[in-house]
């Protein structure tokens, strides 16, 4: 627990920016992801800034000099669209991220703090959770419409009762705390010790979490596109590009290998980086350690 | 004297830390002979139980690592063995009791099921000749109406219960030697008492040798033939028992006497040992007790003290003898 | 033992409600006019008139959730608009095909699952165990059907050793089953290998410390006896609480791998539905596969009382 509270603590805050750097999968996570969000926010520069210029006569060029990631069926430089199809695909992870912090947070404090709220919520989350996640995101988004909206929402929906159950399950811990009963016994009020003493502490598994969450929403946005539940494709996300190039697949294997690949990265860089905060902050981990 | 059961010279085994090799036991010699009772006592990290895991090869390799030593058991070097060949000497020569009774059985096998696989795996026997030397076995360790708790899952029992039958497991094929690592730490004093009180009937009717690791002194007082003191990974002073109790010689057995309370003299004030164990990092060329030790001169810090011979079975690895024998009168 | 599941059928009633009134209120979130989206851009007034009524959409929500209820009772699901059949009766006819599939995927996950997870614990911080690990984590880091357009590309394109697509069953000619079905099950099987693999692993650190492995040891056990018979049995009580998580990302993993692979299973019939605003086979689709995989979940409890005895009293 001395290592979560620490999390506000500058001086333990050092100490534990520098178990991350010596953790290797935390610095080869990190390293990825970063390299992925490099390339991705300069993408004007690194390609021609145009993803969607039609080059009849340059079609189904094989990856070369010219084209690093070669063509598609109507000439259009792979390279841009890959590196500009990951903004949509990691915007809509990292909306699905912030909507999972805002009401993973308020939903898990709430059954967690407030007796009387816990059966209620956590019911409601079994059920969301009885539906296999895909499915579920599958279901929401087929009934809202495709749209990249859609995806943001369906997502957020599917893994919100999990990153509110987690978190439930320390505020219960950290509630029960020693120093979380001297303030009450000083006459606190619930919001006062919710806010700031209870849920400082929980931040650990929350941060562990939402790197995972990360992960799955780029992976699951790729499969709601390929399936046409993602964003119409005037800006291609990487799902919609595996679907475009899927008929492709037997004169132009680039168009699919490509943008899977680059999912495949991003999502190894996020679980890298989950497993390396989960090994530093999660407590339960430091006492296996110790 | 006759040859002893089981003879550990140079002992020393380290484990892999983030600072370095930590030498948890350095250069210990100790006998047990058959048929005796020898005592182990110190404080947790003294080396005790690490001495005893060495021997039986139960320590996790990595992060230990037995470096050096021989432990000649029966006429073989348990520490040179191959690993089949020591299988066949644990559990059936060598029998071993830990100290966590809540822990040390198997949560999802029935209890008769973990008796009776020591014997089908050493004695060759079937299932149910098996089962009806467990039943044997669990009225021998004194659990009640034993037929019936064959098919007893571990939570069903108490930890006094659970000792016992750890206890029948690790004297199932009748063995020669039995390595007791705090067997009754974690039980409740009355508890204590009847596991001691049983040990020690058991050892009476087989004939068994007891290595006995403790930090208690009353049980070494009740229990023991022989005391082998360990401080900081090495052996401080061996003695036979009354020896110990009335003529300690090393300062830091001296101090573990003081430190014990004691019925017949209730008006003295217990004292207690300056400092704490040294971690086990730090390489120091001289006795490992002298930060601690008020008798302690410049060479105690300087060299290691080997064991000194005091009288017959009784050494203690100390420059200060002399004026220890003293110091305690004071 | 049935105390147990009686209570446990109880406890899945209150969740069945809920999960049954979200299948029945997705429908309530179509944007608009549900029968105007059905009926596509195509339909004439009159088409969309039609879907509304089939629907019950033009009576008040009450009555639509008492017919829904009333039906669903009697095991119905309404009928799927897209081919003019009754939606269980189309589920029921694609089920098995699902079923063989996911299975396959779901030995391929067991066997080698476990077999990585127990093998990389025991080589612990070696470079087996880097390998391991690290193919457990691309594992689960790979989006599935792409992996399958992967496999596509070499294994029918350039190697010509598959078939893109079809499907045999294998109760009709097994080798005809392995030849279409390995490539979708391993698909379907490798982020789930991963995450067994993950998971055995981490069981088994966690329980080669403890002191009763110590004891087995110290009776003189054979190192197999203590890994593959006390190791391993307690190890098995956290993975048998993932199987029937796995079970479920393989169900609805089938959706998106048979559309890749043209199966005709229940995924590839729910697939179709989406593209096509099925609503009447989603709803029931999905209202299905979440019923049958509580009903798995409370089969794996049982397992789970099974491989712990320290449940099986409560």
């Amino acid at each position: 627990m001395a290592t979560a509270s620490g999390l506000f603590l500058s001086e333990q805050n050092r100490f534990l920016v520098r178990r991350l750097l010596r953790n290797r999968a935390f610095v080869v996570g990190a390293t990825l992801v970063a390299i992925v969000l490099l390339a991705i926010l300069l993408a004007p520069v690194l390609t021609n800034g145009e993803p969607n210029r039609l080059a009849i006569r340059m079609r189904f060029r094989p990856p070369s000099g010219d084209f690093p990631f070669g063509t598609d069926n109507l000439g259009r430089d792979m390279f841009a669209r890959v590196l500009y199809g990951g903004r949509l695909s990691l915007e809509i992870g990292l909306w699905v991220v912030v909507l999972n912090a805002v009401f993973g947070i308020l939903l898990g404090a709430l059954a967690g703090y407030f007796q009387r709220l816990d059966g209620p919520l956590m019911r409601l989350a079994d059920a969301l959770m009885a539906f296999p996640s895909v499915l579920l995101a599958i279901g929401i988004a087929a009934a809202l419409g495709a749209s990249a909206t859609t995806a943001v929402i369906a997502l957020a929906v599917v893994y919100i009762p999990r990153t509110a159950r987690i978190l439930r399950a320390s505020v219960l811990v950290v509630r029960e705390l020693d120093y979380v009963h001297a303030s009450r016994a000083a006459g606190a009020n619930d919001w006062h010790i919710l806010f700031r003493h209870v849920l400082p502490n929980c931040m650990a598994p929350l941060l562990v979490q939402l790197s995972f969450v990360f992960a799955y929403a780029v992976l699951s946005e790729a499969v709601l596109s390929f399936l046409g539940l993602g964003a119409p494709p005037t800006v291609p996300s990487w799902g919609i590009l595996i679907a475009e190039g899927r008929s492709y697949i037997r004169e132009a294997w680039w168009l699919t290998v490509l943008p899977g690949t680059a999912i495949a990265i991003t999502v190894l860089g996020l679980n890298l980086l989950g497993d390396g905060l989960r090994d530093v902050l999660d407590p339960r981990m430091k006492i296996e350690q110790s | 004297m006759a040859e002893p059961l089981l003879s550990v010279r140079n002992l020393t085994t380290e484990f892999a830390t983030e600072r370095g090799p930590a030498l948890a036991v350095d250069n210990v010699d100790f006998d047990v002979g058959s048929g005796e009772v020898v005592g182990m006592i110190g404080e947790s990290g003294s080396g005790k139980s690490v001495s005893a895991l060495s021997i039986l090869g139960l320590l996790p390799t990595p992060p230990a690592r037995v470096r050096a030593g021989t432990a000649f058991f029966e006429g073989q070097d348990l520490l040179r063995l191959r690993a089949s060949e020591l299988r066949r000497i644990r559990g059936r020569r060598i029998g071993m009791i830990f100290q966590e009774p809540m822990t040390s059985l198997n949560p999802v096998f029935q209890i008769g099921d973990q008796i009776g696989e020591t014997l089908r795996v050493h004695e060759k026997l079937g299932r149910e000749a098996a089962r009806r030397r467990a039943v044997e076995l669990l009225d021998r360790v004194g659990i009640p109406s034993a037929a019936k708790r064959l098919d007893d899952y571990p939570h069903h029992l108490s930890g006094g219960m659970r000792q016992r039958v750890m206890i029948a497991i690790a004297l199932a094929c009748n063995p020669r030697l039995l390595i007791a690592d705090e067997p009754t730490t974690a039980l409740d004093v009355t508890v204590q008492a009847q596991i001691l009180e049983l040990l020690r009937a058991l050892q009476r009717d087989s004939g068994m040798a007891i290595l006995m690791i403790t930090h208690n002194m009353g049980v070494i007082a009740e229990f023991a033939d022989r005391v082998v003191v360990m401080y900081a990974g090495r052996v401080a002073e061996t003695a036979p028992v009354e020896r110990l109790f009335d003529h300690p010689r090393h300062p830091y057995s001296q101090g573990l006497l003081d430190a014990t309370p004691v019925l017949e003299r209730v008006e003295r004030r217990l004292r207690t040992i300056p400092g704490s164990l040294p971690t086990p990092t730090g390489i120091d060329p001289g006795c490992r007790f002298a930060p601690r030790c008020e008798l302690a001169q410049d060479e105690c810090s300087r060299a290691r003290p080997v064991p000194v011979a005091i009288a017959p079975g009784h050494a203690a690895a100390c420059f200060r003898t002399d004026a220890s024998a003293q110091w305690r009168l004071a | 033992m049935l105390a147990y599941l009686v209570k446990r059928l109880l406890q899945a009633i209150p969740i069945l409600a809920i999960v049954s009134l979200l299948s029945f209120g997705l429908i309530k979130l179509v944007p608009g006019d549900p029968a105007v989206v059905m009926g596509g851009t195509t339909a004439t007034f009159e088409e969309i008139e039609q879907i509304r009524r089939n629907l019950g959409l033009d009576r008040p929500v009450y009555v639509q959730i008492g017919a829904f209820y009333w039906n669903l009772l009697q095991g119905d699901l309404g009928n799927s608009l897209l081919l003019g059949q009754p939606v269980v009766g189309a589920i029921v006819e694609r089920l098995p095909v699902t079923l063989w599939l996911a299975s396959y995927a779901l030995a391929l996950t067991i066997v080698l699952g476990l077999a990585t997870g127990i093998i990389a614990a025991l080589q612990h911080n070696t470079w087996i165990d880097q390998v391991a690990t690290g193919i457990a984590l691309i594992g689960v880091s790979l989006p599935n059907f792409w992996l399958g357009l992967v496999m596509i590309v070499v294994f029918s394109v350039h190697l010509g050793w598959l078939p893109t697509s079809g499907y045999v069953a294998p109760t009709d000619d097994l080798a005809g089953f392995f030849r279409t079905a390995t490539m979708p099950a391993t698909a379907l099987a490798l982020l789930q290998i991963g995450l067994l693999t993950r998971i055995t692993r981490s069981a088994m650190l966690e329980v080669l410390r403890q002191d009763y492995v110590r004891t087995a040891r110290a009776k003189g056990l054979s190192e197999w006896s203590v890994v593959m018979k006390h190791a391993l049995a307690n190890a098995m009580i956290p993975v048998v609480t993932v199987i029937g998580l796995i079970f479920s990302v393989l169900i609805s993993g089938s959706i998106v791998i048979e559309t890749v692979f043209t199966v005709p299973g229940m995924g590839s019939l729910l697939g179709n539905a989406i593209l096509r605003r099925d609503y009447p086979m989603i709803q029931g689709g999905l209202l299905f596969v979440a019923a049958a995989l509580m009903m798995l979940n409370l089969a794996v409890d049982m397992l789970y009382a099974y491989f712990d005895p320290r449940v099986r009293v409560q």
